[in-house]
């Protein structure tokens, strides 16, 4: 799968993002995962490539990181989980500079995204690099047709937004609220107000940061929204579950229910502002 | 002034390496940093000038250290950052950042903090400048520094404990950075040294600078001369590109940082552990908090646990210039391990009457090795009270001859 891939995987109706840290608690359980994610109605698979300072994530994020962690992640080990997954669904590799960095000799990150599409990873989130420090990723992505998406934060400027869409592939992540991941009970006004600043683009918006049920999948989608990215919640309930087949029927389940949310929407708006597009 | 200049690279070193929701914070204080600090806009400059010496004390004294001269034959001068109001060099930074947070109009103050020297000295300038202000603090370190952390929540701060990892300062900037990503809007982050993105390096250097443009002087009119060598420790690299900046273009004048040799060199593999704090001399290139420079990490980029006898220096990272000038052979690095920190405290304060912090130790630890003819200056970046209870436990168990016999006093 390509770059456009991604993009395209927004095209039938607005998109279910789930994320999961891969090899939280093993590999085998991810795959597992991964599958059963699909099959309540995931578009494109956000998979996480733990780092060891996780700082854009909140408390439910880093302890999956260090789970995975702690179990022998590594980022060939989690290559190696991405060609052995069975899904047709894109996936999408979140994960931190260094990572890249260190992977081939000599600090480039090439080697990475060549691997990376090899392995058939067709997208990457890289939370700490904004756009200033991403030219090399950038003509990496380019040259190996891997989509690389940036985040809108609700603190960024018009004028960071321009520059940032003329960057980004793949989609446009939009950071529902300040701080970091983790679920929450409500959509903040935050979604909205970005929702309504942000200009017609070619690239789908998709927001994440807090989304946890299917009401906020709705008002999200009903904001204007291409997209719905989740992850704190899905990843509470690989935590607490006792067997991996228990945990997959969860994330099954949640899956579905926030793609009800997203079937929910009556997408030509009455409840919130008109769409963005 | 737009951050897609290389302003905040030294070499490849540096950068803005931050989630997006921080860029425009980052953005902001690039362009106050310009306006307040360099083109001394609303007279600011002259305001911290003379807060520092009204409140801080400054300018702090050159002086000789008579018996070390003797003992090692080089005339070697202490510059006696252990002598600014809060005991270490860090008040410099602090009031500068705090100030600055005040021009800027924010209301908040966050800080991150290793052996709570930062810390402190951030709580007393908040304290002084009227502003609240949370602190994150590692629970490894706030066990091993329970008086700083007292003199902080004297201070009126918060002190909020991180305990993920190995709870010591990487842990407690992930944290601060955390909140600040919540809080940008009204909160200004004080980052604790010449570390983080671009413009924080090269701000903080600028706020430590008096340490050298002091020294310079005062060697000028003190030994007629300028000195052969500069040595300072280097954790993130504060005092030390604070006592190196103003001699950097002086090529004849030596610049030793003397990193944390801990208990032994290199990062054990597969244990995610590196048992000294020496990312400039063994490190390798990588992103860290907001910056590309030198990093104790694994061969896959996870940045490792880093260990020193001295909570301050027991960081993983190290300051973006500093890296720089290591490459380009300007500054020499070197280590001091556990031990010999060790009895460098006792031999200072043995024998000139100084208790020197556990990390300035290090830098004193090293005219051990210094084969020079002097004279030499040596940064004592913070005074040692904090530390006491560490070194008579570390003494103890090692047995070290240099130590003071405290059994008569076992109850
Ligand atoms: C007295 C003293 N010296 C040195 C350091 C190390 O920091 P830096 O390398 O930034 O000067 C600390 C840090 O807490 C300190 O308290």
């Amino acid at each position: 799968m390509s770059a456009d891939d991604v993009t395209a995987a927004f095209d039938a109706e607005p998109a279910l993002v789930p994320y999961v840290v891969a090899g939280d608690p093993s590999p085998e359980a991810t795959e597992a995962y991964v599958e059963a994610l699909v099959e309540g109605g995931a578009d494109v698979i956000e998979l996480g490539l733990p780092f060891s300072e996780p700082i854009a994530d909140g408390p439910t994020i880093q302890e999956a990181i260090r789970r995975a962690l702690d179990a022998g992640m590594t980022p060939a080990k989690y290559l190696d989980l991405v060609r052995d997954l069975d899904v047709d669904v894109p996936i999408v590799c979140m994960t931190y500079y260094n990572l890249l960095l260190q992977y081939g000799d000599g600090n480039e990150v090439e080697s990475f995204v060549r691997d990376a599409a090899e392995a058939g990873v067709s997208g990457l989130i890289i939370p700490d690099l904004p756009v200033e420090e991403s030219g090399e990723l950038e003509a990496a992505c380019e040259k190996h047709d891997v989509a690389l998406v940036f985040i809108v934060a609700p603190t960024t400027t018009a004028e960071r937004v321009e520059r940032i869409l003329e960057r980004a592939s793949g989609f446009v992540y939009v950071q529902a609220r300040m701080g970091t991941t983790g679920a929450r009970t409500d959509v903040s006004e935050d979604t909205y107000a970005s929702l309504e600043r942000l200009p017609a683009s070619e690239l789908p918006y998709a927001v994440g940061f807090g989304v946890s049920e299917r009401e906020h999948a709705r008002a999200i989608v009903e904001g204007g929204a291409d997209g719905v990215v989740a992850g704190s919640v899905f990843v509470d309930r690989i935590a607490e579950a006792e067997r991996v087949a228990d945990a997959a029927d969860a994330l099954r389940e949640k899956a579905a229910e926030l793609k009800a949310g997203i079937r929910d929407a009556d997408r030509n708006g009455t409840a919130k502002p008109e769409t963005t597009k | 002034m737009s951050s897609t200049d290389d302003a905040g690279k030294f070499g490849d070193y540096g950068g803005q390496y931050v989630p997006e929701v921080l860029m425009p914070a980052v953005e902001e204080l690039e362009d106050a940093y310009e306006r307040y600090v360099l083109d001394n806009e609303d007279g600011f400059m002259d305001d911290f000038r003379a807060r520092l010496r009204d409140f801080g004390g400054r300018p702090t004294p050159l002086g000789r250290a008579d018996n070390l001269s003797a003992r090692y034959g080089v005339d070697v001068y202490l510059k006696r950052e252990d002598l600014l109001h809060g005991g270490a060099h860090k008040l410099n930074n602090a009031l500068g950042q705090v100030l600055l947070a005040k021009y800027m109009g924010k209301e908040r103050i966050i800080a991150e903090t290793g052996a709570g020297q930062h810390g402190t000295a951030t709580a007393m300038a908040a304290a002084y400048l009227d502003m609240p202000c949370e602190i994150y603090m590692g629970r490894t370190d706030i066990n091993r520094q329970r008086p700083n952390v007292f003199r902080m929540r004297t201070h009126g701060a918060e002190v909020n404990p991180v305990d993920v990892g190995s709870g010591t300062l990487k842990e407690a900037t992930n944290e601060a950075m955390r909140d600040w990503a919540t809080t940008v809007e009204d909160t200004h982050y004080v980052i604790g040294s010449v570390v983080g993105p671009h413009p924080f390096p090269t701000m903080v250097r600028d706020f430590q600078s008096v340490i050298s443009e002091e020294a310079r002087r005062q060697s000028e009119e003190q030994l007629g001369r300028l000195p052969e060598a500069v040595i300072a420790c280097a954790g993130g690299g504060s005092n030390t590109m604070g006592a190196f900046h103003e001699f950097i273009g002086d090529d004849d004048v030596a610049l030793y940082a003397v990193e944390a040799g801990g208990s032994g060199l290199g990062v054990e593999e597969g244990e995610e552990y590196a048992p000294n704090s020496a990312s400039l001399g063994t490190g390798s290139v990588g992103v860290l908090h907001g910056a590309k420079t030198k990093l104790l990490q694994t061969g896959e980029g996870q940045i490792v646990e880093s260990h020193s006898v001295s909570a301050g220096l027991d960081y993983a990272g190290v300051g973006p210039e500093l890296a720089n000038l290591v490459d380009e052979g300007r500054v020499t690095p070197v280590n001091v391990d556990d031990d010999a920190a060790l009895a460098a405290f006792h031999r200072l304060s043995r024998e000139e009457g100084i208790i020197p912090a556990l990390e300035s130790s290090h830098a004193v630890a090293y005219l051990e090795e210094y084969d020079g003819d002097g004279p030499v200056i040596v940064n004592v970046s913070g005074r040692g009270d904090k530390d006491l209870d560490t070194v008579i436990e570390e003494s103890t168990e090692r047995d070290l001859p240099e130590a003071p016999d405290m059994e008569v006093f076992r109850s």
